[in-house]
């Protein structure tokens, strides 16, 4: 028995396959893993991600808090709603937990940080503001998360929760948020499709559910949250990245926030010496051209340059041919062959560049 | 609860065995094995004419999450493969005791058929795998 979201009984009473992710119970699936990926990719499908832990941070010293702590810089968020990706690193540059800051008001930001990091995440930040002084960290277990997501879903979501929302909405570019009441929404998502994540009271989440079920939006499960995530080219922490790796060597050098140079963020002086002298390691993408699926952990001989690893190694039902993350020597060029080993045998593959997938189109060249 | 068929035999590894009218065995994976492993993506057959022995691995199914070998319930001669699975592998999971088998079997030693399990104890080998 695990943690449970308000919508708990609401899955179980869909037909979903609960099983254990990372101390929760939580959807597996509804039915069919792929049918649910094609739901998303073609209409637009909901996920349950309440088990994600938002952390409100508040107080007067908010914006030396995250810069500190941050690798992406919070100078760029300037108007309320304004959202960033980030890694919180550890003094090695390593990847405590990837997450993203929401600005809310001079004195309010909110982290939307992994489940699996929780209790590290909350003793990083409480460790930090107890040092520094002037910051509040409160975590938000009364809230859940909806995630809506595929090229359907605005209008599905207007359809359930009121036509409304749609003049506050419409306008948000990627990236950014908005409250109404209680119900504060974002243009953040795991998917590579368009769509909104709500952020709204427990109470409030069966209902809302039960609102969109009826508007036509489908239920997805985890399993297919990370087909589409892996389509998508979005790191998965634990697997893509973690406290041993930087993410100069994750395929997150963009997220790091260089300027201003006086920033000193924790993790900031391996970053810099990375900068300069180059990294060993990389993350590409793979594409199999032999028949099978890619798992993780499955060495990576690219010849001549040295082996890697599958971080991420799964099937896209999109492409309908398995795709991974890999990491490797950062010699290994785009468009070079390798193999993988296999359970049975090596197995052909293609390093390519990520995302696989965006929009629903194929991004393979 | 899966599907367990009355009148079919099955192994401890979760594939069920039908005896056909020419004496063959028709071989696939269990409702319950296919509901273990979810959506399958890929499915690897043994060769026509190819010699096995009792419990040797001839088959691979997998699904988006996990690779399961599938075994020889007895020793034979594979007589003949579903080639409709290598375009359509969730054949398997809409109906795994149907369109869904693996492939046919000449058995080399009927004896060998006895040591299978029958429907009764394959559900409380399931049941006590879900325990």
């Amino acid at each position: 028995m695990g943690y449970k979201t308000p919508l708990y009984d609401t899955h179980v009473k869909m037909g979903a396959k609960i099983v254990d992710f990372g101390g929760w119970d939580m959807p597996l699936h509804y039915g069919s893993q792929i049918e649910e990926h094609h739901k998303v990719r073609q209409d637009a499908g909901m996920f349950d991600v309440s088990h994600m832990n938002v952390v409100d941070i508040k107080g007067a010293y908010v914006r030396p808090f995250l810069g500190l702590l941050m690798a992406n810089s919070v100078a760029k968020l300037q108007t309320p709603g304004k959202a960033m990706y980030t890694c919180m690193l550890n003094a090695k540059g390593g990847v405590i937990d990837d997450l993203i800051v929401y600005y809310m008001n001079e004195q309010w930001f909110r982290l939307v940080m992994n489940a699996s990091t929780r209790t590290k995440d909350l003793a990083w930040l409480d460790t930090t503001s107890r040092e520094m002084g002037g910051v509040s960290i409160a975590p938000r277990p009364d809230l859940a998360i909806i995630a809506v997501q595929g090229p359907n879903a605005r209008e599905k979501i207007y359809q359930a929760l009121g036509e409304g929302m749609r003049s506050e909405t419409e306008k948000l570019k990627p990236f950014n948020a908005t409250s109404i009441g209680e119900l504060f929404i974002a243009t953040t998502g795991y998917t590579g499709e368009d769509g909104f994540e709500l952020i709204l009271p427990g109470k409030a989440a069966p209902y809302s559910w039960q609102g969109l079920a009826e508007a036509g939006v489908a239920p997805i499960g985890l399993g297919a949250r990370d087909t589409l995530r892996l389509e998508a080219g979005m790191n998965l922490y634990g697997h893509d990245m973690d406290e041993t790796t930087t993410p100069l060597e994750s395929g997150l050098a963009w997220t790091v926030g260089w300027e201003p140079a006086s920033r000193n963020f924790v993790g900031r002086e391996v970053l810099e010496r990375q900068r300069t002298e180059g990294v060993a390691r990389k993350l590409v993408g793979l594409v199999l051209e032999d028949k099978g699926v890619l798992r993780d952990h499955q060495k990576v001989i690219c010849s001549s340059v040295g082996e890697g690893q599958i971080t991420s190694g799964s099937f896209s039902p999109t492409l309908g041919k398995a795709i991974a993350l890999a990491r490797v020597p950062a010699a290994v060029a785009v468009g070079s062959r390798c193999e993988v080993e296999g359970q049975r045998r090596r197995l052909a593959a293609r390093v390519v560049r990520y995302p696989f997938v965006r929009n629903g189109k194929s991004c393979l060249e | 609860m899966s599907e367990i068929p009355k009148d079919l035999r099955y192994t401890r590894s979760h594939e069920w065995i039908m005896t056909m009218p020419d004496g063959t065995l028709t071989v696939g994976i269990t409702d319950h094995a296919q509901e273990l492993l979810g959506d399958l993506v890929f499915i690897e057959l043994p060769k026509v004419g190819e010699k096995l022995a009792a419990g040797k691995e001839c088959a691979v199914v997998e699904s988006v999450k996990a690779a399961s070998d599938v075994y020889a319930p007895v020793s034979g001669t594979i007589a003949e493969v579903n080639a409709n699975l290598a375009e359509r592998p969730e054949t398997v999971n809409k109906g795994a005791y149907r369109d869904g088998w693996l492939f046919r079997i000449k058995p080399e030693r009927p004896e060998e058929l006895g040591s299978l399990l029958d429907a009764a104890a394959y559900k409380s080998l399931v049941e006590a795998e879900d325990h």
